[in-house]
């Protein structure tokens, strides 16, 4: 099962909750880190790294010999990677979204195409070889997050147990990185703001159309608002995480949250079985 | 006119908190909210919408299933898997998967697909307590991030010009890419919250590393810096080396929950030790900005 961690902003817990679930449960588990701007779940697994493999996507190389300099290219590329005034055109391969149109409208034949790298998957494993740990990393000045999460995903099995911390936010990468899971957890904070944020969140795993639960995380520290929203929209809170001072102190050194709460354990441990209990009632 | 953008690397770090109190202690100065995926700084300035203006980017395919005889071509060329197939044989884009590229549009031999404009969201111009204010709500499932705060940036400094104002405060998005890339190239300051924690110093030198390379000056705060006074330290030493000056340090507290509960800024809420702290933060980053 794939259990896809998410939230609709950062800082809320999300990968502290990913991470607790890994590190909880007793079988071999997959942790998948599509949050490539900001891969952190290794912070706190701490994996062995055996392999690390660049990302590398297809950039459109011009033949200048061929080229006519017709300028059809560049008119056809919807993200202005490509500029011809009246010359071959000069490529911009941090726009290019690889998608091959260039060279299919190339009345020359002119267009061929080199691995451009956009970012780096690395592969691990953590606890003792139980968790096995892929992480996407976006290179700074890097824009285009979707094809290194494809690359993570791509390590996914279809079975056992699947945890995917996935980025912030309701755009593009989020939905990229919950796509094929089973289920997803969505974290937030009993706030104003964390309340706005999951509320943006909601509507889309919704649209999505499935099947979700709310974690809470440092309940004790807001106001009652997401509760009485989750009351409201009959959603299930899967757990309620108190706030402790020594939980974030913990945290701040690359500690878990099962490290800082030890009791939560036996909580994280039962939630995959919860899920599958969900799923199969439905 | 000069502009600030607050960003933090890591999300959850207080960077909308701290946007609220300049906001509140800046003089002649307009606001814009760039964290458009998770846009919460209206909920500090409750600002009253004067208008609103559809954003528009880029197309989206969209087949017309009369049309379409289901040979498949357009599946077989889409290189985002975008393209389903119905029950009826015929061909199906997913709205959510479309990049909006054109190939489908191109190959297609029945000329079976439109290519409308994609409406990515909306963007407003407001009145809050503190001054005007430009900010957004991007669709869910958008890509183009990175052009609505583009378009958030341009219009607050096209609003500053006609208004007089001096300074643009920018609440920036989290992250280090394409949104982040659009709201820090060209401004005058980046002012980094960070906390004490190893992803915290970890993202902080990611940012640091896309200052140095847009050239924008940086200045790092560090929040809840009591949690962990070493790490405090340590991100301090690492900003510096990373070319940015450690400006305040704010002790963690939970006055800053409660005015968000309140939908105030935590300088309205409270007074004492900690307001003082940011007013000498401010001040540092006003004197920055000469
Ligand atoms: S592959 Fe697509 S995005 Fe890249 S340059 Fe060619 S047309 Fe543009
Ligand atoms: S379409 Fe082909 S021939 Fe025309 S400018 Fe582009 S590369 Fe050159
Ligand atoms: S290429 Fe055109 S006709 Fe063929 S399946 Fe696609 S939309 Fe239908
Ligand atoms: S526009 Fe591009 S991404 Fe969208 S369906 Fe057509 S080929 Fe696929």
């Amino acid at each position: 099962m794939r259990i896809a961690v998410a939230s609709g902003k950062g800082g809320t817990g999300k990968t502290t909750v990913a991470v607790a679930i890994a590190m909880a449960a007793t079988e071999p588990v997959m942790y998948a880190d599509c949050d490539v701007e900001e891969p952190n779940g290794s912070i706190f697994l701490k994996p062995e790294v055996y392999e690390i493999k660049k990302v590398l996507v297809d950039v459109p190389v011009i033949d200048e010999e061929k080229c006519t300099s017709c300028g059809k290219c560049a008119r056809f590329c919807q993200f202005n990677a490509l500029v011809s005034l009246g010359t071959p055109p000069l490529v911009f391969p941090e726009l290019c979204h690889s998608c091959g149109g260039c060279a299919i409208v190339c009345p020359a034949d002119a267009i061929s195409w080199k691995g451009n790298s956009i970012g780096e998957i690395s592969l691990g494993k953590a606890d003792g070889g139980r968790v096995s740990v892929v992480q996407g990393k976006l290179d700074v000045g890097g824009v285009l997050a979707p094809p290194v999460i494809r690359q993570v995903k791509s390590h996914i099995p279809h079975d056992g147990l699947s945890v995917i911390d996935c980025p912030p936010g309701t755009s593009c990468p989020v939905i990229e990185s919950i796509g094929e899971a089973d289920y997803v957890l969505l974290v937030t904070e009993p706030t104003p703001f964390g309340l706005h944020d999951l509320k943006l969140a909601v509507e889309t795993v919704r649209e999505l159309g499935m099947p979700f639960a709310v974690v809470i995380n440092r309940f004790d520290e807001g106001d009652l608002g997401v509760e009485d929203y989750c009351g409201e929209e009959n959603i299930l809170i899967m757990v309620k995480i108190p706030h402790r001072r020594a939980m974030a102190e913990t945290y701040s050194r690359g500690g878990t949250l099962l490290d800082g709460i030890p009791e939560m354990r036996e909580i994280f441990k039962d939630i995959p079985r919860i899920i599958e209990r969900g799923i199969e009632e439905k | 006119m000069k502009e600030i953008v607050v960003i933090s690397g890591k999300g959850g770090t207080g960077k909308t908190s701290i946007t609220g109190c300049f906001a509140a202690l800046a003089e002649n100065a307009i606001l814009a909210d760039c964290d458009v995926d998770a846009a919460d700084l209206h909920m500090l300035l409750a600002p009253e919408i004067i208008s609103r203006t559809d954003f528009i980017s880029g197309h989206e395919a969209v087949i017309r299933e009369d049309d379409c005889t289901g040979c498949g071509i357009c599946r077989k060329n889409c290189k985002f898997d975008a393209i389903d197939l119905t029950s009826e044989g015929k061909c199906r884009v997913n709205p959510f998967s479309c990049e909006g590229c054109m190939v489908c549009v191109e190959v297609c031999p029945e000329k079976a697909i439109d290519f409308p404009p994609n409406l990515c969201g909306e963007w407003y111009f407001s009145h809050t307590r503190f001054g005007p204010m430009v900010h957004a709500r991007l669709g869910i499932a958008q890509e183009n991030s990175g052009k609505l705060v583009s378009t958030v940036r341009r219009e607050a400094a096209a609003k500053a010009e006609e208004l007089k104002k001096d300074l643009l405060i920018v609440d920036g998005p989290p992250g280090i890419g394409c949104p982040v890339i659009a709201s820090i190239t060209g401004a005058s300051l980046l002012v980094v919250v960070t906390e004490p924690t190893i992803s915290g110093k970890h993202d902080m030198k990611r940012v640091l590393q896309l200052a140095k390379h847009f050239s924008v000056p940086a200045l790092v705060i560090v929040n809840k810096w009591d949690i962990n006074p070493e790490m405090t330290a340590e991100i301090e030493k690492e900003s510096l080396l990373g070319g940015a000056h450690p400006i305040g340090r704010i002790p963690y507290d939970r006055a800053f929950t409660v005015a968000q509960i309140n939908g105030r800024t935590l300088v309205e809420e409270t007074t004492g030790a900690v307001v003082e702290n940011i007013i000498t933060i401010w001040e540092k980053v006003c004197r920055k900005l000469k």
